[in-house]
């Protein structure tokens, strides 16, 4: 190789290490300070105090959901299997809202009620046919697996 | 020299670069439109509807081959325009300077179509998650490379600097691929596995794999096409492109 080239390669490879290096410590900085959201442990834990708004994400109990009858009022809670936090919402929710299912809201925290102004339905990345999903779901039954939550839904 | 490295090297040559460019072009054309149309028909006639999105599900077949592309495209330019600092081949600033247009379209009909995606099934047409954002900021990269190419009088000049930029700008590509692992995002994980069970049926993975080939196939017309164009463009001096016009020997 020629020591033109090879004085390229080595300046092309010394500025792209250290953009690389410069990019992986911002990644590596921002992984532990960037959350798009809080799981209701960590806000039980206070990771989520320094916040006024913020994004709370988990999924919803089964028979927590309570539509109030003369509003779009909705309560429910989320969890995230350790710890379970009340929400309450007003507004429409999107058509993948449902018992287990995981959402994202974003609100704030009052007096341990989290107060949502939006609520996100997170899906997961499975994709399968309905008759799929019911024949493995009694498959589940039969052998007594607890179900996956994505799969519960009705 | 082999006869690999022969063709290779001649390949480095506008003027045979054209003719192959032009003999192969129809050919992916017709793979590309062939694979795509057995992809439709897979994806939006066979396949059964989602248990849980129903029919929403099917912007799938466009939104991933697209967002995959968006990835892929960026890595055939970068490599290019490492070749074309290091060794400085007229043939890859060509191709790396004509993938970048093609690369953009890729990742803005995957932001277009996830957006549309994601106000039925997620309930908001944009949020600023890992995922949506990095993806913007590929998008960013690649009109940031088109525009430096043109902003410069000489094309040589311009494709060098672009070249540079598309290399710095390629560590965003594990960025974007890993942001639903490094962080917590609205965006659902990865479905479709290398190693591993994917997570879709059968039935509704066959059409996606098509439609992901052809875009593969399409993205290969497409640069062969604007490559062409490109070539009779830099080389307008040059005997080989006046035989070309006066002959009015039409390939592809």
């Amino acid at each position: 190789m020629r020591p033109l080239r090879r004085r390229r390669i080595i300046l092309v490879a010394l500025i792209l290490g250290a953009v690389a290096l410069a990019t992986s410590a911002m990644v590596y900085g921002l992984s532990q300070n960037m959350n798009y959201l809080f799981t209701p442990s960590q806000v039980l834990a206070g990771k989520a105090h320094a916040y006024r708004s913020f994004r709370l994400g988990g999924m919803v109990v089964d028979g927590s959901i309570k539509h109030d009858q003369h509003s779009l009022l909705v309560d429910f809670s989320v969890t995230d299997g350790d710890h379970t936090m009340p929400v309450q919402y007003t507004g429409i929710l999107p058509d993948l809202f449902r018992a287990n299912q995981a959402v994202i809201a974003t609100g704030r925290l009052r007096d341990g009620v989290f107060v949502a102004s939006e609520v996100l339905a997170k899906h997961d990345a499975t994709y399968m046919p309905r008759e799929l999903k019911q024949a493995m779901a009694q498959a589940h039954l039969k052998h007594h697996i607890a179900l996956p939550a994505a799969e519960a839904a009705p | 020299m082999n006869a690999f490295k022969l063709w290779y090297h001649k390949l480095g040559s506008p003027p045979y670069f054209y003719v192959f460019a032009g003999y192969i072009q129809p050919w992916l054309w017709t793979i590309a439109i062939v694979l795509a149309l057995l992809g439709l028909y897979g994806g939006l006639v066979l396949a059964p509807p989602d248990a849980l999105q129903g029919d929403a599900f099917r912007i799938i077949f466009v939104h991933v081959p697209a967002a995959w592309m968006s990835l892929f495209v960026y890595g055939v330019m970068a490599v290019s325009a490492f070749i074309a600092v290091i060794w400085r081949p007229k043939m890859a600033e060509v191709l790396a300077m004509e993938s970048a247009p093609i690369g953009a379209a890729f990742t803005l009909i995957a932001l277009i179509t996830g957006s549309l995606w994601g106000k039925p099934m997620w309930g908001t047409y944009w949020t600023w998650d890992a995922r949506l954002t990095s993806e913007l900021v590929l998008f960013f990269i690649y009109l940031g490379i088109i525009g430096l190419y043109h902003a410069f009088d000489d094309p040589r000049q311009g494709a060098r600097a672009a070249s540079f930029l598309a290399m710095i700008g390629a560590v965003n590509l594990p960025i974007v691929h890993y942001s639903v692992v490094w962080w917590n995002t609205l965006h659902q994980g990865t479905t479709v596995r290398y190693f591993g069970p994917s997570s879709i049926a059968p039935s509704m993975l066959w059409p996606l794999l098509l439609m992901t080939i052809a875009a593969k196939f399409y993205y290969g017309a497409s640069l062969m096409g604007r490559s062409r164009v490109a070539l009779l463009d830099r080389e307008r001096g040059k005997d080989w492109v006046a035989d070309e016009v006066r002959g009015g020997d039409v390939h592809g």
